[in-house]
Protein backbone atom coordinates (compact mmCIF):
# COMPACT_ATOMS: atom_id res chain seq x y z
CA UNK A 1 0.00 0.00 0.00
CA UNK A 2 1.42 3.19 -1.14
CA UNK A 3 1.78 5.51 2.33
CA UNK A 4 -0.06 8.60 2.21
CA UNK A 5 2.45 11.49 4.05
CA UNK A 6 -0.42 11.83 6.36
CA UNK A 7 -0.39 8.10 7.83
CA UNK A 8 3.58 8.77 7.92
CA UNK A 9 2.90 11.58 10.08
CA UNK A 10 1.41 9.67 12.35
CA UNK A 11 3.95 7.06 12.79
CA UNK A 12 5.91 9.49 13.47
CA UNK A 13 4.00 10.47 16.54
CA UNK A 14 3.86 7.22 18.20
CA UNK A 15 7.90 7.47 18.25
CA UNK A 16 8.18 11.01 18.91
CA UNK A 17 5.89 11.30 21.96
CA UNK A 18 7.78 8.15 24.08
CA UNK A 19 10.70 9.42 22.92
CA UNK A 20 10.34 13.25 23.98
CA UNK A 21 8.94 12.29 27.48
CA UNK A 22 12.17 9.97 28.31
CA UNK A 23 14.12 12.59 27.04
CA UNK A 24 12.84 15.21 29.22
CA UNK A 25 12.27 12.99 32.37
CA UNK A 26 14.96 10.41 31.81
CA UNK A 27 17.90 12.06 29.83
CA UNK A 28 17.66 15.73 30.59
CA UNK A 29 17.77 14.40 34.41
CA UNK A 30 20.85 13.62 34.11
CA UNK A 31 22.97 16.24 33.01
CA UNK A 32 20.55 18.27 35.41
CA UNK A 33 22.61 15.79 38.11
CA UNK A 34 25.86 16.30 36.89
CA UNK A 35 25.70 19.82 36.67
CA UNK A 36 24.79 19.59 40.45
CA UNK A 37 27.59 17.21 41.31
CA UNK A 38 30.48 20.46 40.40
CA UNK A 39 27.85 22.82 42.22
CA UNK A 40 28.75 24.25 45.86
CA UNK A 41 26.58 23.54 49.04
CA UNK A 42 24.73 25.92 50.09
CA UNK A 43 21.93 26.53 53.37
CA UNK A 44 19.46 28.27 50.52
CA UNK A 45 16.53 27.24 48.80
CA UNK A 46 17.52 24.90 46.55
CA UNK A 47 20.47 24.24 48.57
CA UNK A 48 23.61 24.77 46.00
CA UNK A 49 24.88 27.15 44.00
CA UNK A 50 25.49 28.57 41.33
CA UNK A 51 21.55 28.46 39.79
CA UNK A 52 21.36 29.07 36.09
CA UNK A 53 18.53 31.26 34.86
CA UNK A 54 19.03 31.32 31.04
CA UNK A 55 16.41 33.89 30.86
CA UNK A 56 17.75 36.44 33.06
CA UNK A 57 21.44 36.19 33.39
CA UNK A 58 23.25 38.02 30.69
CA UNK A 59 26.72 36.41 29.07
CA UNK A 60 29.07 37.63 31.47
CA UNK A 61 27.20 36.36 34.67
CA UNK A 62 27.13 33.51 32.78
CA UNK A 63 30.36 32.99 33.25
CA UNK A 64 31.06 33.71 36.38
CA UNK A 65 28.54 31.15 37.22
CA UNK A 66 30.46 28.77 35.03
CA UNK A 67 34.03 29.67 37.11
CA UNK A 68 32.49 29.03 40.38
CA UNK A 69 31.68 25.19 39.77
CA UNK A 70 33.75 23.09 41.65
CA UNK A 71 35.27 19.48 41.41
CA UNK A 72 35.18 19.67 45.11
CA UNK A 73 32.49 17.14 45.06
CA UNK A 74 34.24 14.56 43.67
CA UNK A 75 37.52 15.16 45.46
CA UNK A 76 35.54 14.44 48.80
CA UNK A 77 34.60 11.04 47.08
CA UNK A 78 38.15 10.19 46.44
CA UNK A 79 39.84 11.59 50.04
CA UNK A 80 36.48 10.61 52.38
CA UNK A 81 37.33 6.85 53.26
CA UNK A 82 33.15 6.61 54.13
CA UNK A 83 32.58 6.74 50.47
CA UNK A 84 35.22 3.85 48.68
CA UNK A 85 34.06 1.84 51.37
CA UNK A 86 30.95 2.54 50.59
CA UNK A 87 31.23 1.58 47.11
CA UNK A 88 33.47 -1.24 47.70
CA UNK A 89 31.60 -2.72 50.16
CA UNK A 90 27.86 -2.60 47.76
CA UNK A 91 29.85 -4.21 45.05
CA UNK A 92 30.71 -6.66 47.13
CA UNK A 93 27.35 -7.42 48.82
CA UNK A 94 25.59 -7.17 45.72
CA UNK A 95 28.38 -9.26 43.84
CA UNK A 96 28.28 -12.49 46.05
CA UNK A 97 24.70 -11.90 46.62
CA UNK A 98 24.45 -12.29 42.81
CA UNK A 99 26.89 -15.80 43.07
CA UNK A 100 24.77 -17.15 45.67
CA UNK A 101 21.30 -16.03 44.00
CA UNK A 102 22.03 -18.38 40.64
CA UNK A 103 22.98 -21.30 42.83
CA UNK A 104 19.33 -20.85 44.62
CA UNK A 105 18.07 -19.98 41.24
CA UNK A 106 18.98 -22.32 38.83
CA UNK A 107 17.63 -25.66 40.58
CA UNK A 108 13.87 -23.89 40.84
CA UNK A 109 14.05 -22.50 37.05
CA UNK A 110 15.47 -25.96 36.12
CA UNK A 111 12.86 -27.61 37.92
CA UNK A 112 10.29 -25.52 36.60
CA UNK A 113 11.34 -26.00 33.24
CA UNK A 114 10.80 -29.55 33.38
CA UNK A 115 7.82 -29.58 35.14
CA UNK A 116 4.70 -30.85 32.86
CA UNK A 117 3.57 -28.22 30.80
CA UNK A 118 -0.01 -27.86 32.05
CA UNK A 119 1.66 -26.99 35.29
CA UNK A 120 4.19 -24.48 34.31
CA UNK A 121 1.78 -21.27 33.68
CA UNK A 122 0.98 -21.74 37.73
CA UNK A 123 4.54 -21.90 38.86
CA UNK A 124 5.52 -19.07 36.95
CA UNK A 125 2.37 -17.03 38.13
CA UNK A 126 3.82 -18.45 41.82
CA UNK A 127 7.12 -16.75 41.62
CA UNK A 128 6.11 -13.60 40.26
CA UNK A 129 3.38 -13.11 42.48
CA UNK A 130 5.08 -12.79 46.10
CA UNK A 131 6.89 -9.74 43.55
CA UNK A 132 3.66 -8.16 43.04
CA UNK A 133 3.25 -7.84 46.44
CA UNK A 134 5.17 -4.83 47.76
CA UNK A 135 8.89 -4.82 48.24
CA UNK A 136 8.42 -2.55 51.30
CA UNK A 137 6.37 -5.62 52.71
CA UNK A 138 9.25 -8.65 51.69
CA UNK A 139 11.76 -6.86 53.56
CA UNK A 140 9.46 -5.94 56.39
CA UNK A 141 8.33 -9.47 57.33
CA UNK A 142 12.03 -10.39 57.23
CA UNK A 143 12.26 -7.92 60.74
CA UNK A 144 9.56 -10.23 62.41
CA UNK A 145 11.35 -13.03 61.85
CA UNK A 146 14.67 -11.88 62.06
CA UNK A 147 15.00 -10.14 64.80
CA UNK A 148 16.07 -11.34 68.88
CA UNK A 149 12.60 -12.07 69.95
CA UNK A 150 11.46 -13.17 66.59
CA UNK A 151 10.22 -16.36 64.73
CA UNK A 152 13.69 -17.81 63.75
CA UNK A 153 15.43 -17.04 66.96
CA UNK A 154 12.16 -18.26 69.23
CA UNK A 155 12.26 -21.67 66.90
CA UNK A 156 15.53 -22.70 66.84
CA UNK A 157 15.66 -21.87 70.95
CA UNK A 158 12.43 -24.46 70.78
CA UNK A 159 14.85 -26.83 68.78
CA UNK A 160 17.12 -26.59 71.19
CA UNK A 161 19.90 -25.43 68.36
CA UNK A 162 20.67 -22.46 70.13
CA UNK A 163 20.50 -21.38 74.39
CA UNK A 164 20.06 -17.95 73.49
CA UNK A 165 18.97 -15.94 70.92
CA UNK A 166 21.38 -15.06 68.03
CA UNK A 167 21.56 -11.40 66.46
CA UNK A 168 20.78 -11.49 63.02
CA UNK A 169 18.80 -8.28 62.15
CA UNK A 170 20.79 -5.46 61.71
CA UNK A 171 23.97 -7.28 60.12
CA UNK A 172 25.00 -8.18 57.09
CA UNK A 173 23.75 -11.72 57.18
CA UNK A 174 20.36 -9.86 57.45
CA UNK A 175 20.89 -7.78 54.06
CA UNK A 176 22.53 -10.84 52.02
CA UNK A 177 18.74 -12.73 53.06
CA UNK A 178 17.04 -9.89 52.16
CA UNK A 179 18.50 -9.61 48.93
CA UNK A 180 18.33 -13.03 48.05
CA UNK A 181 14.81 -12.94 49.02
CA UNK A 182 13.57 -9.67 46.92
CA UNK A 183 15.73 -10.74 44.29
CA UNK A 184 15.20 -14.27 43.44
CA UNK A 185 12.11 -14.05 40.36
CA UNK A 186 14.52 -11.26 38.92
CA UNK A 187 16.76 -14.63 38.59
CA UNK A 188 14.23 -17.44 38.18
CA UNK A 189 12.36 -15.82 35.63
CA UNK A 190 15.40 -15.10 32.75
CA UNK A 191 16.62 -18.47 33.80
CA UNK A 192 13.28 -20.45 33.63
CA UNK A 193 12.45 -18.84 29.90
CA UNK A 194 16.28 -19.62 28.49
CA UNK A 195 15.37 -23.32 29.88
CA UNK A 196 11.97 -23.88 28.89
CA UNK A 197 13.23 -22.67 25.24
CA UNK A 198 15.69 -25.72 24.83
CA UNK A 199 15.84 -28.28 22.34
CA UNK A 200 15.38 -32.05 24.36
CA UNK A 201 16.61 -33.68 22.02
CA UNK A 202 20.73 -32.21 22.23
CA UNK A 203 20.32 -33.77 26.15
CA UNK A 204 19.28 -37.10 24.12
CA UNK A 205 21.80 -36.48 21.65
CA UNK A 206 24.86 -35.88 24.62
CA UNK A 207 23.56 -38.72 26.23
CA UNK A 208 23.08 -41.05 23.41
CA UNK A 209 27.26 -40.11 22.67
CA UNK A 210 27.76 -41.17 25.85
CA UNK A 211 27.81 -38.17 28.55
CA UNK A 212 26.30 -38.70 32.07
CA UNK A 213 23.32 -37.02 32.98
CA UNK A 214 25.53 -34.24 35.31
CA UNK A 215 28.09 -34.12 32.28
CA UNK A 216 24.96 -33.12 29.69
CA UNK A 217 24.13 -30.62 31.77
CA UNK A 218 27.49 -28.79 32.17
CA UNK A 219 28.39 -29.57 28.59
CA UNK A 220 25.10 -28.80 27.23
CA UNK A 221 22.60 -27.54 29.22
CA UNK A 222 24.33 -24.85 30.82
CA UNK A 223 26.26 -23.49 27.95
CA UNK A 224 22.96 -22.59 25.83
CA UNK A 225 21.51 -21.01 28.96
CA UNK A 226 23.80 -18.70 29.35
CA UNK A 227 21.90 -14.96 27.95
CA UNK A 228 19.18 -16.17 30.49
CA UNK A 229 21.92 -16.33 33.04
CA UNK A 230 23.53 -12.92 31.84
CA UNK A 231 20.00 -11.30 32.18
CA UNK A 232 19.08 -12.68 35.64
CA UNK A 233 22.48 -11.44 37.35
CA UNK A 234 22.24 -8.00 35.77
CA UNK A 235 18.48 -7.77 36.54
CA UNK A 236 19.99 -8.72 40.16
CA UNK A 237 23.10 -7.23 40.54
CA UNK A 238 22.79 -3.64 39.07
CA UNK A 239 19.97 -2.44 41.22
CA UNK A 240 21.50 -4.59 44.14
CA UNK A 241 24.26 -2.31 44.14
CA UNK A 242 22.23 0.85 44.59
CA UNK A 243 19.69 -0.68 47.36
CA UNK A 244 18.55 1.07 50.03
CA UNK A 245 15.59 -0.42 51.85
CA UNK A 246 17.25 -3.50 52.81
CA UNK A 247 20.69 -2.26 54.22
CA UNK A 248 18.25 0.52 55.50
CA UNK A 249 15.94 -2.02 57.55
CA UNK A 250 17.45 -5.14 58.10
CA UNK A 251 21.18 -3.88 57.98
CA UNK A 252 22.75 -2.23 61.10
CA UNK A 253 24.83 1.02 61.83
CA UNK A 254 27.96 -0.79 60.38
CA UNK A 255 26.37 -2.00 57.11
CA UNK A 256 27.20 0.77 54.57
CA UNK A 257 26.25 0.59 50.92
CA UNK A 258 26.11 3.00 48.81
CA UNK A 259 22.43 3.88 48.42
CA UNK A 260 22.12 4.40 51.60
CA UNK A 261 24.61 6.96 51.83
CA UNK A 262 23.32 8.88 49.37
CA UNK A 263 20.06 8.75 50.71
CA UNK A 264 22.26 10.35 54.06
CA UNK A 265 23.82 12.33 52.34
CA UNK A 266 20.27 13.83 50.80
CA UNK A 267 17.94 13.60 53.12
CA UNK A 268 19.61 13.74 56.85
CA UNK A 269 22.94 16.20 55.76
CA UNK A 270 20.91 18.20 52.98
CA UNK A 271 23.69 18.11 50.60
CA UNK A 272 22.82 17.86 47.39
CA UNK A 273 25.57 18.28 45.31
CA UNK A 274 27.29 16.07 47.36
CA UNK A 275 24.72 13.35 46.93
CA UNK A 276 24.66 14.20 43.03
CA UNK A 277 28.53 13.66 43.12
CA UNK A 278 28.04 10.14 44.18
CA UNK A 279 25.36 9.38 42.33
CA UNK A 280 27.40 10.04 39.08
CA UNK A 281 30.26 7.80 40.61
CA UNK A 282 27.84 5.18 40.88
CA UNK A 283 26.10 5.44 37.52
CA UNK A 284 30.01 5.10 36.35
CA UNK A 285 30.43 2.40 38.14
CA UNK A 286 27.18 0.92 36.83
CA UNK A 287 27.71 1.85 33.05
CA UNK A 288 29.38 -1.26 32.08
CA UNK A 289 27.37 -3.70 33.66
CA UNK A 290 24.14 -1.74 32.41
CA UNK A 291 25.73 -1.72 29.11
CA UNK A 292 26.06 -5.42 29.00
CA UNK A 293 23.04 -6.13 29.93
CA UNK A 294 21.71 -4.10 27.58
CA UNK A 295 23.43 -5.62 24.48
CA UNK A 296 22.44 -9.33 25.92
CA UNK A 297 18.62 -8.04 25.66
CA UNK A 298 18.79 -6.50 22.61
CA UNK A 299 20.14 -9.89 21.24
CA UNK A 300 17.54 -12.02 22.22
CA UNK A 301 14.91 -9.74 21.14
CA UNK A 302 17.08 -9.48 17.36
CA UNK A 303 17.23 -13.39 17.97
CA UNK A 304 13.18 -14.05 19.39
CA UNK A 305 11.83 -12.53 16.19
CA UNK B 1 8.82 -37.67 28.22
CA UNK B 2 10.46 -34.63 30.49
CA UNK B 3 10.04 -36.07 33.87
CA UNK B 4 10.73 -34.41 37.33
CA UNK B 5 13.36 -35.82 39.36
CA UNK B 6 13.39 -35.93 42.80
CA UNK B 7 16.27 -33.19 42.98
CA UNK B 8 13.43 -31.03 40.67
CA UNK B 9 10.78 -31.69 43.35
CA UNK B 10 12.80 -31.36 46.34
CA UNK B 11 14.35 -27.49 44.73
CA UNK B 12 11.10 -26.27 43.80
CA UNK B 13 9.39 -26.70 47.14
CA UNK B 14 12.28 -25.18 48.87
CA UNK B 15 12.29 -22.81 46.75
CA UNK B 16 8.43 -21.81 47.04
CA UNK B 17 8.40 -22.52 51.11
CA UNK B 18 11.39 -19.51 51.25
CA UNK B 19 8.95 -17.12 48.97
CA UNK B 20 6.26 -17.81 50.48
CA UNK B 21 6.86 -18.55 54.00
CA UNK B 22 7.68 -15.10 54.95
CA UNK B 23 4.01 -13.56 53.52
CA UNK B 24 2.15 -16.60 54.98
CA UNK B 25 3.74 -15.50 58.29
CA UNK B 26 3.19 -11.76 58.22
CA UNK B 27 -0.92 -12.53 57.44
CA UNK B 28 -1.00 -15.04 60.54
CA UNK B 29 0.47 -12.81 62.42
CA UNK B 30 -1.75 -9.82 61.32
CA UNK B 31 -4.40 -11.59 63.64
CA UNK B 32 -2.48 -12.22 66.39
CA UNK B 33 -4.15 -10.93 69.53
CA UNK B 34 -1.12 -9.68 71.52
CA UNK B 35 1.51 -6.81 70.69
CA UNK B 36 4.39 -8.81 70.22
CA UNK B 37 5.72 -10.28 67.05
CA UNK B 38 6.68 -13.58 68.16
CA UNK B 39 4.14 -14.61 70.87
CA UNK B 40 1.40 -15.80 69.93
CA UNK B 41 -1.52 -14.03 71.78
CA UNK B 42 -4.98 -15.67 70.22
CA UNK B 43 -6.96 -14.91 67.34
CA UNK B 44 -7.99 -11.26 67.04
CA UNK B 45 -9.01 -8.91 64.28
CA UNK B 46 -8.22 -5.70 66.38
CA UNK B 47 -5.66 -4.63 64.01
CA UNK B 48 -7.26 -4.79 61.01
CA UNK B 49 -10.31 -2.35 63.00
CA UNK B 50 -7.42 0.16 63.93
CA UNK B 51 -6.24 0.03 60.47
CA UNK B 52 -9.47 1.54 59.78
CA UNK B 53 -9.57 4.09 62.15
CA UNK B 54 -6.10 5.73 61.52
CA UNK B 55 -6.90 8.53 59.34
CA UNK B 56 -3.35 9.20 58.67
CA UNK B 57 -2.72 5.64 56.95
CA UNK B 58 -6.57 5.66 55.27
CA UNK B 59 -5.25 8.97 53.39
CA UNK B 60 -2.60 7.38 52.97
CA UNK B 61 -3.38 4.73 50.88
CA UNK B 62 -6.06 7.25 48.82
CA UNK B 63 -3.56 9.23 47.68
CA UNK B 64 -1.15 5.70 47.08
CA UNK B 65 -4.41 4.65 44.81
CA UNK B 66 -5.01 7.69 42.86
CA UNK B 67 -1.12 7.84 41.78
CA UNK B 68 -1.43 4.30 40.86
CA UNK B 69 -4.22 4.35 38.98
CA UNK B 70 -3.04 7.92 37.12
CA UNK B 71 0.47 7.12 36.32
CA UNK B 72 -0.60 3.18 34.97
CA UNK B 73 -2.52 4.42 32.75
CA UNK B 74 -0.88 7.39 31.39
CA UNK B 75 2.44 4.84 31.38
CA UNK B 76 0.60 2.17 29.02
CA UNK B 77 -0.32 4.22 26.91
CA UNK B 78 3.19 6.12 26.42
CA UNK B 79 5.02 2.76 27.07
CA UNK B 80 2.35 0.86 24.69
CA UNK B 81 3.61 3.84 21.82
CA UNK B 82 7.21 2.71 22.75
CA UNK B 83 6.67 -0.60 22.74
CA UNK B 84 5.38 -0.31 18.79
CA UNK B 85 8.00 2.14 18.21
CA UNK B 86 10.73 -0.47 18.87
CA UNK B 87 9.17 -3.82 17.25
CA UNK B 88 7.34 -2.26 13.93
CA UNK B 89 9.08 0.87 13.13
CA UNK B 90 12.74 -0.78 12.02
CA UNK B 91 15.23 1.59 12.13
CA UNK B 92 14.59 4.94 12.44
CA UNK B 93 17.08 7.84 13.82
CA UNK B 94 17.70 7.48 17.25
CA UNK B 95 16.63 4.43 17.72
CA UNK B 96 19.83 3.58 19.72
CA UNK B 97 19.57 5.87 21.60
CA UNK B 98 15.41 5.52 22.40
CA UNK B 99 16.29 1.71 23.32
CA UNK B 100 18.91 2.53 25.80
CA UNK B 101 16.24 4.84 27.38
CA UNK B 102 13.62 2.03 27.27
CA UNK B 103 16.03 -0.45 29.25
CA UNK B 104 18.18 1.62 31.27
CA UNK B 105 15.62 2.46 33.88
CA UNK B 106 14.54 -1.54 34.48
CA UNK B 107 17.96 -1.67 36.07
CA UNK B 108 18.59 2.40 37.23
CA UNK B 109 19.21 2.20 41.29
CA UNK B 110 15.92 4.11 42.35
CA UNK B 111 17.84 6.65 44.33
CA UNK B 112 19.56 7.53 40.98
CA UNK B 113 16.39 7.96 39.43
CA UNK B 114 14.80 9.60 42.19
CA UNK B 115 17.33 12.75 42.83
CA UNK B 116 17.84 13.18 39.43
CA UNK B 117 14.00 13.47 39.13
CA UNK B 118 13.76 15.82 42.06
CA UNK B 119 16.67 18.08 40.35
CA UNK B 120 14.62 18.32 37.33
CA UNK B 121 11.55 19.20 38.89
CA UNK B 122 13.48 21.69 41.40
CA UNK B 123 15.38 23.53 38.27
CA UNK B 124 11.73 23.65 36.36
CA UNK B 125 10.74 25.09 39.31
CA UNK B 126 7.47 22.72 39.59
CA UNK B 127 5.45 22.88 43.13
CA UNK B 128 6.43 19.09 44.35
CA UNK B 129 3.34 17.16 45.60
CA UNK B 130 0.62 14.50 44.20
CA UNK B 131 1.87 15.75 40.43
CA UNK B 132 5.58 15.17 40.32
CA UNK B 133 4.76 11.89 42.20
CA UNK B 134 2.49 10.84 38.92
CA UNK B 135 5.25 12.44 36.72
CA UNK B 136 8.05 10.22 37.83
CA UNK B 137 5.98 6.73 38.21
CA UNK B 138 4.77 7.57 34.42
CA UNK B 139 8.73 7.70 33.64
CA UNK B 140 9.78 4.60 35.28
CA UNK B 141 7.11 2.53 34.92
CA UNK B 142 6.19 3.18 31.44
CA UNK B 143 9.68 1.11 30.68
CA UNK B 144 8.12 -1.98 32.35
CA UNK B 145 5.29 -1.28 29.74
CA UNK B 146 7.43 -1.42 27.19
CA UNK B 147 9.48 -4.29 27.55
CA UNK B 148 6.48 -6.67 28.62
CA UNK B 149 4.03 -5.24 25.08
CA UNK B 150 7.09 -5.50 23.23
CA UNK B 151 8.01 -9.18 23.82
CA UNK B 152 3.70 -10.13 22.97
CA UNK B 153 4.28 -7.96 19.68
CA UNK B 154 7.52 -9.53 18.36
CA UNK B 155 5.75 -13.13 18.99
CA UNK B 156 2.57 -12.79 16.80
CA UNK B 157 1.85 -12.75 13.22
CA UNK B 158 2.47 -9.46 11.34
CA UNK B 159 1.02 -10.77 8.19
CA UNK B 160 -2.51 -10.33 9.61
CA UNK B 161 -1.45 -6.87 10.06
CA UNK B 162 -0.33 -6.62 6.40
CA UNK B 163 -3.49 -8.11 5.46
CA UNK B 164 -5.43 -5.57 6.93
CA UNK B 165 -3.73 -2.59 5.66
CA UNK B 166 -3.39 -4.17 1.83
CA UNK B 167 -7.69 -4.16 2.45
CA UNK B 168 -7.56 -0.82 3.08
CA UNK B 169 -7.39 -0.46 6.87
CA UNK B 170 -5.69 2.87 7.98
CA UNK B 171 -2.53 2.25 10.17
CA UNK B 172 -4.68 3.75 13.03
CA UNK B 173 -7.57 1.23 12.66
CA UNK B 174 -5.62 -1.32 11.63
CA UNK B 175 -3.92 -0.86 15.41
CA UNK B 176 -7.55 -0.77 16.51
CA UNK B 177 -9.06 -3.22 14.78
CA UNK B 178 -6.31 -6.10 14.72
CA UNK B 179 -3.14 -5.38 17.02
CA UNK B 180 -4.95 -4.21 19.87
CA UNK B 181 -6.88 -6.97 20.69
CA UNK B 182 -4.39 -9.79 19.91
CA UNK B 183 -1.93 -7.68 22.58
CA UNK B 184 -4.67 -6.95 24.61
CA UNK B 185 -3.49 -9.47 27.83
CA UNK B 186 -0.12 -7.92 27.37
CA UNK B 187 -1.81 -4.71 27.94
CA UNK B 188 -4.10 -5.49 30.99
CA UNK B 189 -0.71 -7.51 32.42
CA UNK B 190 1.50 -4.47 31.60
CA UNK B 191 -1.04 -2.10 33.38
CA UNK B 192 -1.42 -4.15 36.73
CA UNK B 193 2.44 -4.31 36.50
CA UNK B 194 2.75 -0.26 36.54
CA UNK B 195 -0.27 -0.55 39.05
CA UNK B 196 1.64 -2.21 41.58
CA UNK B 197 5.01 -1.22 40.59
CA UNK B 198 3.53 2.57 41.48
CA UNK B 199 2.04 1.10 44.89
CA UNK B 200 5.34 -0.48 45.56
CA UNK B 201 7.70 2.82 45.13
CA UNK B 202 9.37 4.39 48.42
CA UNK B 203 12.24 5.44 47.23
CA UNK B 204 11.37 7.61 43.97
CA UNK B 205 8.04 8.77 45.98
CA UNK B 206 10.23 9.93 48.85
CA UNK B 207 12.49 12.26 46.23
CA UNK B 208 10.17 13.62 44.38
CA UNK B 209 6.78 14.26 46.60
CA UNK B 210 6.17 17.79 48.73
CA UNK B 211 4.18 18.60 51.51
CA UNK B 212 0.79 16.97 51.87
CA UNK B 213 1.57 13.89 49.63
CA UNK B 214 2.43 10.83 51.53
CA UNK B 215 2.47 7.38 49.94
CA UNK B 216 1.22 4.24 51.68
CA UNK B 217 4.64 2.55 51.46
CA UNK B 218 6.44 6.06 52.72
CA UNK B 219 3.91 5.90 55.89
CA UNK B 220 4.72 2.43 56.46
CA UNK B 221 8.24 3.24 56.22
CA UNK B 222 8.61 5.74 58.36
CA UNK B 223 6.13 3.67 60.96
CA UNK B 224 8.33 0.41 60.80
CA UNK B 225 11.36 2.42 61.61
CA UNK B 226 9.74 3.15 64.47
CA UNK B 227 9.39 -0.58 65.25
CA UNK B 228 7.52 -3.01 64.34
CA UNK B 229 3.43 -2.50 65.08
CA UNK B 230 1.02 -5.42 64.56
CA UNK B 231 -1.36 -2.11 62.87
CA UNK B 232 1.46 -2.25 59.77
CA UNK B 233 1.43 -6.41 59.72
CA UNK B 234 -2.54 -5.36 58.96
CA UNK B 235 -2.18 -2.78 56.68
CA UNK B 236 0.18 -5.48 54.71
CA UNK B 237 -1.75 -8.22 54.96
CA UNK B 238 -4.77 -6.36 53.24
CA UNK B 239 -2.35 -5.09 50.53
CA UNK B 240 -1.08 -8.75 49.75
CA UNK B 241 -4.79 -9.76 49.85
CA UNK B 242 -5.50 -6.84 47.19
CA UNK B 243 -3.02 -7.55 44.88
CA UNK B 244 -3.23 -11.18 44.99
CA UNK B 245 -7.10 -11.14 44.36
CA UNK B 246 -5.96 -8.51 41.24
CA UNK B 247 -3.65 -11.02 39.83
CA UNK B 248 -5.81 -14.15 40.17
CA UNK B 249 -8.61 -11.99 38.26
CA UNK B 250 -6.08 -10.48 35.78
CA UNK B 251 -4.90 -14.74 34.71
CA UNK B 252 -8.33 -15.71 35.04
CA UNK B 253 -9.55 -12.75 32.86
CA UNK B 254 -6.59 -13.51 30.31
CA UNK B 255 -6.80 -17.21 30.58
CA UNK B 256 -10.59 -17.35 29.23
CA UNK B 257 -9.09 -14.76 26.31
CA UNK B 258 -6.70 -16.97 25.50
CA UNK B 259 -9.40 -20.20 25.34
CA UNK B 260 -11.40 -17.74 23.29
CA UNK B 261 -8.82 -16.79 20.74
CA UNK B 262 -8.62 -20.38 20.44
CA UNK B 263 -11.54 -21.28 19.39
CA UNK B 264 -11.86 -18.86 16.77
CA UNK B 265 -8.58 -19.76 14.98
CA UNK B 266 -9.99 -23.23 14.99
CA UNK B 267 -12.98 -21.67 13.73
CA UNK B 268 -11.51 -19.72 11.24
CA UNK B 269 -8.76 -22.77 10.29
CA UNK B 270 -11.52 -25.26 9.25
CA UNK B 271 -13.72 -22.73 7.61
CA UNK B 272 -14.02 -23.75 3.85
Amino acid sequence: MAKTPQTQNRRWIVTAVPYLWMVIFFLVPFFIVLKISFSNSEIAQPPYSPVFDFIVDGWDEMLDKLASLTTDNYLRLIQDSIYSSSYLSSLWIAGSSTVMMLFIAYPIAYGMARAPKSWRPTLVMMVILPFWTSFLIRVYAWIAILSEEGLLNSALTWLGVIDEPIQILSTNTAVYIGILYSYLPFMVLPLYSNLEKMDDSLIEAAKDLGCTQIGAFWRVTFPLSLPGVIAGCFLVFIPAVGEFVIPDLLGGSDTIMIGKTMWEEFFNNRDWPAASGVAIALLIILMIPIMIFQTNEARQQEAGR
Amino acid sequence: MKRLSLFNVVSLTIGFTFLYLPIVLLVIYSFNAGRSVAVWGGWSTKWYGSVFENQQLLDAAWITLKVGVLSASVATILGTMAAIALARHGRFHGRTLFSAMVYAPLVMPEVITGLSLLLLFVALNIDRGFWTIVLSHITFTMCFVAVVVQSRLSSFDRSIEEAALDLGCTPFMTFFRITLPIILPAVISAWMLAFTLSLDDLVIASFTTGPGATTLPMKIYSDVRLGVKPEINAICSLMVAVVTIAVIIASVLTKHQEVERERAERLAANAP
